[in-house]
C-alpha cells in the first residue's frame, strides 16, 4: 500500500501543519516536513523496481456499483516528478522557515503548500483520468489559495483570480478531454489509453480530443498566448513561486504531453500544435524577459521560455528529443528553484526587487551572489552546468526536424536566437544585481541572510553543478526509465556527456553566448525601442474580456430577469406548453383502446356545473367575493366527482378541505382589497387567454391519453396485503398509515411547517384594515349573530362526536386521522365564528404550535417504536382481543399513527385559521381608510 | 365520460392558468386553488375512472386503484397549507408593500410590467 500514501502522507501534512498554530516557527516547520520525508522514504524504497523497469499499481475501491476506483501507478515518468515534488518541496518549506516574517501566518502557508503538494502527487501518479482531472483541478484551488496568500493586497487577489480563471477554464477543456478520450477508448484507466494509441488516433474525435486535452496542458503551462497568467502570479510569497514556477504547477502540464505521448503523439496535427506553440513560446517569452526590471518578473518570463522549449522539444519528431525534454525538465526545475529563492533573498535583504534600484549587491552579499550566479549561468546554459546539457542536446535535435516543411531551418536558427535572449537576460540577472555600479534608494542596507536560508539554494546548486559535470553519473537511470514511459520502451542509444567535438551545436552554443552578450551590452537601444511600442498586455485583454463578458451577461440577466413575477410566470407557462405540447405532436393516436364509458345524467349534470363555476370564477374575478364563491362551487362539484367515481375518502377530504379554504379565503379578503381594480391591457387578456387555453388543451389531452390507455399498477399488492399486513380493510387508509406510512409522516410535518411559517408571518403585520367594505357601508355592530352562537355550541360535542367516529372506523372504513381531523377543526372554527376568538380564548388556553409538535411526535414515536420489536420503522402491529360486553376489538398500532396525524392536521388548521382570524378581533371599530 | 372527464381537467386548468396569470394577489391565489383542482382530478384518475368499486375490502369484488387515491388525499391537505401560505403571504404582502399587485409595486403606465 505504498502508492496510496505518497498523496495521503502529504494531505495528512497539510491538517497537522494547519494544526500548529501555537508551536514555535521551528517546531511547525519540523512537524511540517516529517510527512513528505516518510513519503520520500517511502518513494526511494520503491524507486529500485522502477529502475528495473517495473510499473507499480495499487488500486483501492471507491464506488464498485459504478466501477469507480482509487487507482494509482508509479512509472520512471510519475518516479522523476514524485522525487521532485517531494524534494523541492521540502527544501521550498524549509526555506520559507527564513522567508516569512513574524506576521505572517506560517501554518496557513505550509497547510496550502502541502495542500498543493498533495494535488501535484496526485496528478503524477494517477492511473485514471477522471483521477488525474481531479487532483488537476485541486492544483488549480490550492494554488488560487497560495497566490492569493497576502489577500490584502490588491494585486495577489487579482493574480490568483486571474490564474484560477485561465487554469480553470483549461481544466475544463482538459476535462472534455479526457471524457472523450474515455469514450473513444472505452475506459478511463490510464493503463488502457496508453496501450490504445491506434484506436484513439483512428478515431474521428481524435483531433478534438488532442485539442482540448492540449488547452488543458498549455493553460497550465502557460503557453503562449495564455502565458499572462503566470507573471502576475508573482504577487504570491517567493517560496511559493519557487515552488509553483519551477518545479510543479506549471509542470503539470509537461507532465501532461509526456503521460499522453504515447497516446496521442506521432501524428501531425501534435507535432504542428505542440511543436509551434513551444517555438512561438520559447522565443515571444525570452524576448519579453529582457525588459522586466522586476527580478520575479524576470524570472516569470525566463520560467514560461523554458517551458517553451520543453513544449517544443515534446512536438520535435524524435526520440532524442523526449530525452532531452526530460532532461530540461529536472535541470530547469534546479536552476530556477534556486534563482526564485535567490530573489527571495535579495527582496527579502534589500526590501526590492527592482533592479533599477538592485546594484552592486556582490559587496553586499558575496556568498548567495555566487549561489545566483552559478544558477544564473545555468539557466544561460554555460559550460559545465546542467543547463548547458539539455541546451545542447535542445540545439542538435532542431537539427533533425521537418516541422515546418522546406522552412524547417528556420527552427534552429530560431532556437539559436531565444538562446541568445536567453544568456541575455540572464547576463541581466547578474551583472545588473550584482555589479552595475551601487544600489539606489534601498531602504536597508542589504546583508547576508540567516545561515541556513541559503541551504536549501545550496543543495539546488550543487545539483547544478554536480549534474553538469557527470551526467551519466546522476541522473542517467531517472531519464532512462521516465523516457522509458514517455516512448513506451523506444528509448534509443544515447549518451550525455560534456564534449562532443566541435559540431554544429557547439557553434549554436557559442552564437548565443556571444548574442547575448552583445544583446545585453547593447540592451538600451532595445528598451528605448521597446518603450516606443504600443503597451498591449495580455493582462489588459483579459481585463477587458472579463469585463465585457460581466457586461454581457448583465445586460441578458436584466433582459430576463425585469422583476415583473407575471413575466416569470408566463414565460415559465410557455416553456411548460413547448415541453409537454410537443410529444403530443408526435403521438399517432391521442385515445387509447380502453372502451369509453357512456355519460349518464349525473355525470353531464355535474361535469355542466363544475364548467359554468369555473368560467364564472374567471369572468368574475374581479368581483372577488363573487369570485371566491364560484370558486367554492368548483370544489364541491370535484369532491362529488370523487364520490361517483370510488373515491370517497378523497371526497370527504376534498369536502372538509373545501369548507376551511373557503372560510380562510373570505377571511382573507377582510384584509385584501374586495375588488380588482382594471389592471391588463385587452391585448394582455387575449395574450393570456391564448397561453391558458393553449395549456388546458394539452392537459386536457394528456388526461384523455392517459385515462383511455390500458395500465398495470403495484396497487394489487395493496389490495391483497391490506387486511393481512396492515389489519386494515379501507386499502387507502392503509396505504397512508402502514404501507407509504413515511411518506404521510412527511407530508405532515410539511402540514406543521407550513402553519409555523404562517404564523411568522402574521407576527408583527401591520395592521391594514378596512372600518368599512368597500361600498363605503360599516361593518354591522353585532359582530356574533345570536342563533349561531347558540346553534354552534350544542353543534360542537356532536360534531366531536362525529369527528370521533369517523377517526375510529377509518381504518376499515372511509374515513381516517386526516378528514377526522379536519372535521374537528371545522367544528372548532365554527364556534370561532360564532363567538370571536376573545371569547374562545377566555375559556381554551391552547398553543396551537405544542399541538402540531406533539402530533409530529406521535407519529414519530410509532414509527420508531416498531424498531423494539425488531421490525422496519413505521411496521403496523395489530392483535384482535375479546373484551366483556363489548366484544371484539382490534388494536393496532396504526391507529396510534393515525392519532398523530389527527393532532397535527387540528393544531395546524386551527393555528392557520385562528392566528389570522384573531387579527380581526382587533378590527378597529371606526372608519379607517383603505 | 373519458371525453367530459378530461374536458372538466383542461377546462379548469384553462381557467386556473389565466387567474394566475393576473396582476393582483388574490385571483391568482384564486387560480392556484382551482389548478390545484384540476391537478389533483389529474392525478387522480391515473387510476382510471370506475364506478361502485371504492377500494374497501368486502364491498365489491374488485377495487379502483387506491395508491393514487392515497396520493392524492395528502396532496388535497398539503395543497391547503400551501394556499393558506401563499394567501397570508399575499395579506403580508399587502400589509408591507401597501398594493396587492404581484410584482410588488402598481406599474405607471409608461413602464409597465418593471418594477
Amino acid at each position: 500500500m505504498t502508492l496510496l500514501w505518497i498523496p495521503l502522507l502529504s494531505f495528512f501534512g497539510s491538517i497537522i501543519s494547519s494544526l500548529t498554530g501555537k508551536l514555535t516557527r521551528n517546531q511547525t516547520t519540523a512537524l511540517t516536513l516529517v510527512m513528505p520525508a516518510i513519503a520520500l522514504i517511502l518513494v526511494i524504497n520503491s524507486a529500485a523496481d522502477v529502475f528495473a523497469g517495473e510499473v507499480l499499481r495499487e488500486s483501492v475501491n471507491w464506488v464498485p456499483a459504478l466501477g469507480l476506483e482509487l487507482s494509482f501507478r508509479l512509472d520512471g515518468l510519475s518516479l522523476l516528478f514524485v522525487l521532485m515534488i517531494l524534494g523541492i518541496g521540502m527544501l521550498v518549506i524549509f526555506y520559507a522557515r527564513y522567508y516569512l516574517s513574524e506576521k505572517d501566518s506560517m501554518p496557513k502557508l505550509f497547510a496550502y503548500l502541502m495542500l498543493f503538494m498533495t494535488a501535484m502527487l496526485g496528478i503524477v501518479t494517477a492511473n485514471n483520468v477522471l483521477q488525474l482531472w481531479l487532483f488537476w483541478e485541486l492544483t488549480s484551488i490550492s494554488s488560487f489559495l497560495l497566490i492569493s496568500y497576502w489577500w490584502s493586497k490588491s494585486e495577489a487577489r487579482k493574480g490568483a483570480r486571474m490564474a484560477l480563471t485561465i487554469t480553470g477554464a483549461g481544466g475544463l477543456a482538459l476535462l472534455a478531454g479526457l471524457l472523450m478520450l474515455g469514450h473513444i477508448v472505452g475506459s478511463y484507466d490510464i493503463d488502457v489509453i496508453l496501450a490504445s494509441r491506434e484506436l484513439i488516433q483512428a478515431h474521428n474525435l481524435y483531433e478534438v480530443t488532442l485539442v482540448l486535452v492540449l488547452l488543458g496542458a498549455f493553460t497550465k503551462s502557460a503557453q503562449f498566448p495564455f502565458h499572462f497568467w503566470l507573471p502576475h502570479a508573482m504577487a504570491a510569497p517567493t517560496p511559493v513561486s519557487a515552488y509553483l514556477h519551477s518545479a510543479t504547477m506549471v509542470k503539470a502540464g509537461i507532465f501532461l504531453l509526456a503521460r499522453f505521448y504515447p497516446a496521442l503523439a506521432g501524428t501531425e496535427l501534435w507535432f504542428i500544435l505542440v511543436g509551434l506553440t513551444g517555438l512561438a513560446t520559447l522565443i515571444f517569452a525570452a524576448y519579453v524577459a529582457l525588459f522586466k526590471h522586476d527580478l520575479k518578473g524576470l524570472l516569470a518570463y525566463s520560467t514560461i521560455s523554458h517551458l517553451g522549449l520543453i513544449t517544443l522539444l515534446f512536438g520535435l519528431d524524435t526520440e532524442l528529443a523526449t530525452v532531452a525534454a526530460i532532461f530540461h525538465i529536472i535541470n530547469h526545475a534546479t536552476f530556477k528553484a534556486s534563482l526564485f529563492m535567490a530573489a527571495g533573498i535579495i527582496d527579502h535583504e534589500t526590501g526590492t526587487r527592482d533592479m533599477r534600484k538592485l546594484n552592486g549587491m556582490w559587496r553586499f552579499m558575496p556568498y548567495t551572489a555566487t549561489l545566483a550566479m552559478v544558477a544564473a549561468a545555468s539557466m544561460a546554459g554555460v559550460p559545465l552546468l546542467n543547463g548547458f546539457l539539455s541546451k545542447e542536446m535542445f540545439f542538435a535535435e532542431t537539427l533533425h526536424q521537418q516541422l515546418l516543411g522546406s522552412m524547417s531551418w528556420l527552427v534552429p536558427v530560431l532556437a539559436t536566437i531565444a538562446a541568445a535572449f536567453s544568456v541575455a537576460y540572464s547576463a541581466r540577472f547578474i551583472h545588473d544585481v550584482f555589479f552595475n555600479g551601487d544600489p539606489i534608494d534601498l531602504e536597508k542596507t542589504p546583508h547576508e541572510p540567516p545561515r541556513y536560508m541559503r541551504i536549501p539554494i545550496e543543495i539546488l546548486v550543487a545539483l547544478c553543478l554536480i549534474v553538469g559535470m557527470f551526467p551519466n553519473f546522476v541522473v542517467h537511470d531517472i531519464i532512462y526509465t521516465a523516457a522509458d514511459a514517455v516512448l513506451a520502451g523506444q528509448v534509443p542509444e544515447y549518451k550525455i556527456s560534456l564534449w562532443h567535438g566541435f559540431n554544429l551545436p557547439l557553434l549554436m552554443s557559442a552564437i548565443a553566448v556571444a548574442g547575448g552578450v552583445l544583446i545585453y551590452t547593447q540592451r538600451k537601444y532595445l528598451f528605448q525601442f521597446q518603450a516606443s511600442l504600443p503597451p498591449m498586455t495580455g493582462k489588459k485583454m483579459f481585463d477587458g474580456s472579463v469585463s465585457r463578458l460581466v457586461r454581457w451577461s448583465q445586460n441578458k440577466i436584466s433582459a430576463i430577469e425585469n422583476g415583473s413575477l407575471q413575466r416569470y410566470l408566463m414565460l415559465m407557462f410557455v416553456i411548460v406548453l413547448l415541453a409537454a405540447g410537443w410529444p403530443l405532436f408526435e403521438m399517432a393516436q391521442l385515445a387509447g383502446n380502453n372502451p369509453l364509458t357512456p355519460v349518464d345524467v349525473h355525470n353531464g349534470i355535474g361535469a355542466g356545473l363544475l364548467m359554468i363555476a369555473a368560467i364564472a370564477t374567471v369572468i368574475w374575478h374581479r368581483q372577488r367575493m363573487i369570485s371566491l364563491l364560484m370558486l367554492s362551487v368548483v370544489g364541491l362539484m370535484v369532491s362529488i366527482a370523487f364520490t361517483r367515481f370510488s373515491a370517497p375518502d378523497l371526497a370527504l377530504t376534498q369536502l372538509t378541505v373545501e369548507v376551511v379554504t373557503i372560510i380562510l379565503l373570505m377571511l382573507a379578503l377582510f384584509f385584501l382589497p374586495q375588488k380588482s381594480p382594471k389592471a391588463s391591457s385587452s391585448v394582455r387578456v387575449l395574450r393570456d387567454l391564448g397561453i391558458a387555453s393553449a395549456i388546458g388543451i394539452v392537459v386536457g389531452s394528456i388526461c384523455y391519453a392517459l385515462i383511455t390507455r390500458p395500465f398495470s399498477s403495484i396497487s394489487d399488492f395493496f389490495i391483497a396485503n391490506a387486511k393481512t399486513g396492515g389489519g386494515g380493510t379501507n386499502v387507502v387508509n392503509v396505504i397512508l398509515v402502514d404501507f407509504r406510512g413515511f411518506d404521510t409522516l412527511g407530508e405532515i410535518t410539511v402540514l406543521g411547517i407550513a402553519a409555523l411559517g404562517i404564523y411568522k408571518l402574521l407576527v408583527n403585520l401591520p395592521l391594514f384594515m378596512p372600518g368599512s367594505d368597500s361600498e363605503g357601508r360599516p361593518w354591522a355592530k353585532e359582530r356574533y349573530p345570536l342563533l349561531l352562537a347558540s346553534i354552534s355550541q350544542s353543534l360542537l360535542p356532536l360534531a366531536l362526536l362525529v369527528s370521533f367516529y369517523i377517526f375510529l372506523r377509518g381504518h376499515n372504513l372511509p374515513g381516517g386521522g386526516f378528514i377526522a381531523g379536519l372535521v374537528t377543526a371545522i367544528a372548532f372554527i365554527l364556534q370561532y365564528i360564532a363567538h370571536g376568538s376573545n371569547w374562545i380564548a377566555e375559556r381554551l388556553t391552547i398553543n396551537y404550535r405544542k399541538i402540531i409538535a406533539s402530533g409530529i411526535a406521535i407519529a414519530l414515536a410509532t414509527g420508531v417504536g416498531s424498531w423494539f420489536f425488531g421490525r422496519p420503522f413505521l411496521k403496523t402491529w395489530f392483535d384482535y382481543f375479546d373484551l366483556p360486553v363489548i366484544g371484539q376489538i382490534e388494536l393496532a398500532s396504526a391507529l396510534v399513527f393515525d392519532l398523530g396525524v389527527y393532532i397535527t392536521v387540528v393544531g395546524a388548521t386551527l393555528m392557520i385559521l385562528a392566528s389570522l382570524g384573531k387579527l380581526t378581533a382587533n378590527a378597529p371599530k371606526e372608519e379607517v381608510n383603505i | 365520460m373519458e371525453i367530459l372527464y378530461a374536458s372538466c381537467v383542461g377546462l379548469l386548468v384553462a381557467c386556473g392558468v389565466f387567474l394566475i396569470l393576473r396582476s393582483r394577489t388574490f385571483p391568482v391565489v384564486l387560480g392556484l386553488t382551482m389548478l390545484s383542482y384540476a391537478v389533483n382530478l389529474f392525478l387522480f384518475a391515473s387510476g382510471r375512472l370506475t364506478l361502485n368499486k371504492a377500494a374497501v375490502l368486502g364491498y365489491s369484488s374488485d377495487y379502483a386503484d387506491p395508491l393514487p387515491q392515497a396520493l392524492v388525499l395528502t396532496a388535497i391537505v398539503i395543497g391547503f397549507a400551501m394556499t393558506a401560505f401563499v394567501v397570508i403571504l399575499a395579506i403580508r404582502g399587502r400589509a408591507d408593500l401597501g398594493n396587492d399587485h404581484v410584482n410588488g409595486q402598481v406599474p405607471t403606465n409608461n413602464n409597465k410590467g418593471k418594477a
